[in-house]
C-alpha cells in the first residue's frame, strides 16, 4: 500500500476528484493548505501599504491506494492538475505499514 | 356608488379638514414659530447624523482592524455614544450653547438641559431640544473620529477618560467659539457644518495622540492588512448617506439652503470618490475600493464647512483637491513621517478639513447664501484670513488641549495595553470577547462554564434528589 499526496490549485480539486474516481479510487481526504514553492505570491495594497503573501492556498488531497493502482493514481493527477505554470504543485508518495477500517476493524487493503 | 354614498364621504371630508384645520390652528396657537416641516427634518438629521456614528464610523473602522481588533474598535464608536450622549445632556451642551462667557465658553445656565424652553430661540423655526439633539449627535462623532487613531493599543480606561475630557475641554469650547456666540463667530469664520469644530479638531487630535501613544507593536512590517473590506465599504456608504443629514441638517430648516448642502455634500464626494480612485490608479496601478471609499469620506470632510455657502461646481473642486490632498497625505506625508495614525484620522479629517475651511474662504458667495459672505475668488480676500485664523486656532486648541489630557492620564494609568495583550488582541484581553466564532461541534475545545446561578442550583439538586427519584 502506499499513500499518495498532492498539493495542487484549489480551482482544479473538481477535475481531479473526477479523475481519481475513474481509475477507482473511492475515498480520499482533502485539506486546505498554504505554501509555497518556485511559484511567487501575490501583493495587496490598503490605502498604499503594501502587504506581500508568500503562503498561497493550495488543496492537499492524500488517498491510501494498492500498489497496483499507484502509477494510474499519479497518472490522472498529472493529466488533471497541470497547467504547465509556477504553481501547479506536488506529488509525494509514501509507503503505509497498515490500514484498519474502524468500523469493522478490518485491516490490510481491504481497508481502504 | 350611489348618490347617498357620496354625500356622507362628502361630509366627511369636510369634517376631517375642519378638524386638522383646528389641530393646526391651535398648535400655531401654542408655539408660534415652530415649523413642523423643519422640526421633521430637524429631527430625522438627528438620527441621520447618530447613524454615522453606529454603525456608519464603527463599520468604516472595524473592518479596518485585524480581527483579534474589531469588537474593541466597534466598541469605541458604541461607547462614545452613549457617553458623549450622557455628558451633553448633563454638561456639554451648556458649555457649547449657554450664554456666552468672555466669547471663550457656555455658562452652566443649562446643566442637565435646565431652562431649554419649548418655545423656539431667536432666528429658529424648532423646538431648542431638537436643536440640543441634533448638535449633540455632532459632538458623538467627533470624539468617535479620533479613536481610529489609537485602535489595536490603548487601554479601554485610557479611552473613557479622554474621551470624556477631549469632549469638554476640547470639543465644547470649540462648539461655542464657531457656533454658540463664541470669538471666532464674532470674527466671522464660515463653518457651515462642522469643518474645524469636527474635522480638523478630531483630525489633529488624532496625530497629537498617535505621537503621544505610540505605534502599534511592529509597526510598519508587522502590522496585519484591515481584516473585513467590505464592513468598511458599508460603513462608508452609511457615512455618505448620514451626511446628508450632518450637512443639510446644519440649515435647521427644510429649505432651499438644505438643499444646496444636500447637493454640494453628494457633489464633493462623488468627484473626491473618483479624484481618489484615478489618482491611485495612476500612481500605484490599481484602483481600489477601500481608495474609493476613502476618497468619498475625505470629499465629504472637506465640503462640510462650505456646504452651505458655495455653487454645486465650487462643490466639485472642494471634491477633487480632497480627493488629492488626502491621497498625499496618506500615500506620501505618513510613510515620510513615519507617525502610526492607524486609521488615518489626521490624513483624512485634518488636512482634508484644513483644506475645506480654506476652501471655503476661497468659494464661499453670497450669491448662494446672503446669509454667509464673499470668498477670496469673489473679491473678498478678508474672508479667507478669517478663515486661516480659524484653522489656527483650531489647531492649537486641539493639538495642545489633546497634549495635556493624555499627559495627564498617563500620570494616572497606562494609555496602552501590554505587548502581550497586543499580541493577543484588544477584543479577548479587554473585552473577554472574541468577534468570530466559526466553531464545529466538538472541534472548537470551548465548553460553556455553567453560572453562578446554574452552579447553585446543580449543587442543590445533588444534595437534595427530587421527590421522584
Amino acid at each position: 500500500m502506499k499513500k499518495i499526496e498532492s498539493i495542487i490549485r484549489p480551482h482544479l480539486l473538481d477535475a481531479v476528484k473526477s479523475a481519481l474516481h475513474e481509475v477507482g479510487i473511492m475515498g480520499m481526504t482533502v485539506t486546505e493548505v498554504r505554501g509555497f514553492g518556485r511559484q511567487k505570491g501575490h501583493t495587496e495594497m490598503y490605502r498604499g501599504s503594501e502587504y506581500r503573501t508568500d503562503f498561497l492556498p493550495k488543496v492537499k488531497i492524500e488517498v491510501v491506494v494498492p500498489e497496483e493502482l499507484v502509477e494510474a493514481v499519479v497518472e490522472a493527477i498529472l493529466r488533471t492538475a497541470r497547467t504547465g505554470k509556477f504553481g501547479d504543485g506536488k506529488i509525494f508518495i509514501l509507503p503505509v505499514e497498515e490500514a484498519i477500517r474502524i468500523r469493522t476493524g478490518e485491516r490490510g487493503e481491504h481497508a481502504v | 356608488m350611489t348618490r347617498e354614498h357620496r354625500r356622507w364621504i362628502l361630509v366627511g371630508a369636510i369634517g376631517l379638514i375642519g378638524l386638522v384645520g383646528r389641530v393646526a390652528w391651535a398648535q400655531d396657537a401654542a408655539t408660534s414659530a415652530t415649523s413642523s416641516g423643519d422640526t421633521a427634518w430637524l429631527l430625522t438629521a438627528s438620527a441621520l447624523v447618530m447613524l454615522m456614528t453606529a454603525p456608519g464610523l464603527a463599520l468604516f473602522y472595524g473592518g479596518l482592524v485585524s480581527q483579534r481588533n474589531v469588537l474593541s474598535t466597534l466598541m469605541h464608536s458604541f461607547f462614545t455614544l452613549c457617553l458623549i450622549s450622557v455628558q451633553w445632556v448633563v454638561l456639554g451642551y451648556s458649555l457649547s450653547f449657554g450664554p456666552d462667557l468672555e466669547g471663550i465658553i457656555g455658562r452652566l445656565a443649562h446643566l442637565g438641559l435646565r431652562g431649554i424652553g419649548e418655545k423656539p430661540v431667536a432666528e429658529m423655526s424648532v423646538p431648542p431640544l431638537a436643536f440640543v439633539m441634533f448638535q449633540g449627535m455632532f459632538a458623538v462623532i467627533t470624539v468617535a473620529l479620533i479613536t481610529g487613531t489609537f485602535v489595536e493599543r490603548i487601554r479601554f480606561t485610557a479611552f473613557l477618560l479622554f474621551a470624556f475630557l477631549w469632549a469638554t475641554l476640547v470639543y465644547a469650547p470649540l462648539a461655542h467659539w464657531v457656533w454658540g456666540g463664541g470669538w471666532l463667530m464674532k470674527l466671522g469664520a464660515l463653518d457651515f457644518a462642522g469643518g474645524t469644530v469636527v474635522h480638523i479638531s478630531s483630525g489633529v487630535s488624532a496625530l497629537v495622540a498617535s505621537l503621544i501613544i505610540g505605534r502599534r507593536a511592529g509597526y510598519p512590517e508587522k502590522v496585519l492588512p484591515p481584516h473585513n473590506v467590505p464592513m468598511t465599504i458599508m460603513g462608508a456608504a452609511l457615512l455618505w448617506f448620514g451626511w446628508f443629514g450632518f450637512n443639510a441638517g446644519s440649515a435647521l430648516a427644510a429649505n432651499s439652503l438644505a438643499a444646496i448642502a444636500f447637493t454640494t455634500t453628494h457633489a464633493a464626494a462623488a468627484m473626491a470618490g473618483l479624484t481618489w480612485a484615478f489618482t491611485e490608479w495612476l500612481h500605484r496601478g490599481k484602483p481600489t475600493v477601500l481608495g474609493t471609499a476613502t476618497g468619498a469620506v475625505a470629499g465629504l470632510v472637506a465640503i462640510t464647512p462650505a456646504s452651505g455657502y458655495v455653487s454645486a461646481i465650487a462643490a466639485l473642486v472642494i471634491g477633487g483637491g480632497a480627493g488629492l490632498v488626502g491621497y498625499w497625505g496618506i500615500n506620501v506625508l505618513k510613510p515620510r513621517l513615519g507617525y502610526d495614525d492607524s486609521l488615518d484620522v489626521f490624513g483624512v479629517h485634518g488636512l482634508c478639513g484644513t483644506w475645506g475651511a480654506l476652501a471655503t474662504g476661497l468659494f464661499a458667495s453670497r450669491a448662494v447664501n446672503p446669509m454667509g459672505a464673499d470668498g477670496a475668488f469673489f473679491g473678498n480676500l478678508g474672508q479667507l484670513l478669517v478663515q486661516l485664523i480659524g484653522v489656527l486656532a483650531t489647531w492649537v486648541l486641539a493639538a495642545g488641549m489633546t497634549f495635556l489630557i493624555l499627559k495627564l492620564i498617563a500620570f494616572f494609568t497606562p494609555l496602552r495595553v501590554t505587548e502581550e495583550e497586543e499580541i493577543a488582541g484588544l477584543d479577548l484581553a479587554l473585552h473577554g470577547e472574541v468577534a468570530y466564532n466559526f466553531l464545529s461541534p466538538g472541534m472548537g475545545g470551548s465548553v460553556r462554564l455553567p453560572s453562578r446561578a446554574e452552579a447553585a442550583l446543580g449543587s442543590a439538586q445533588a444534595e437534595e434528589p427530587s421527590p421522584g427519584d
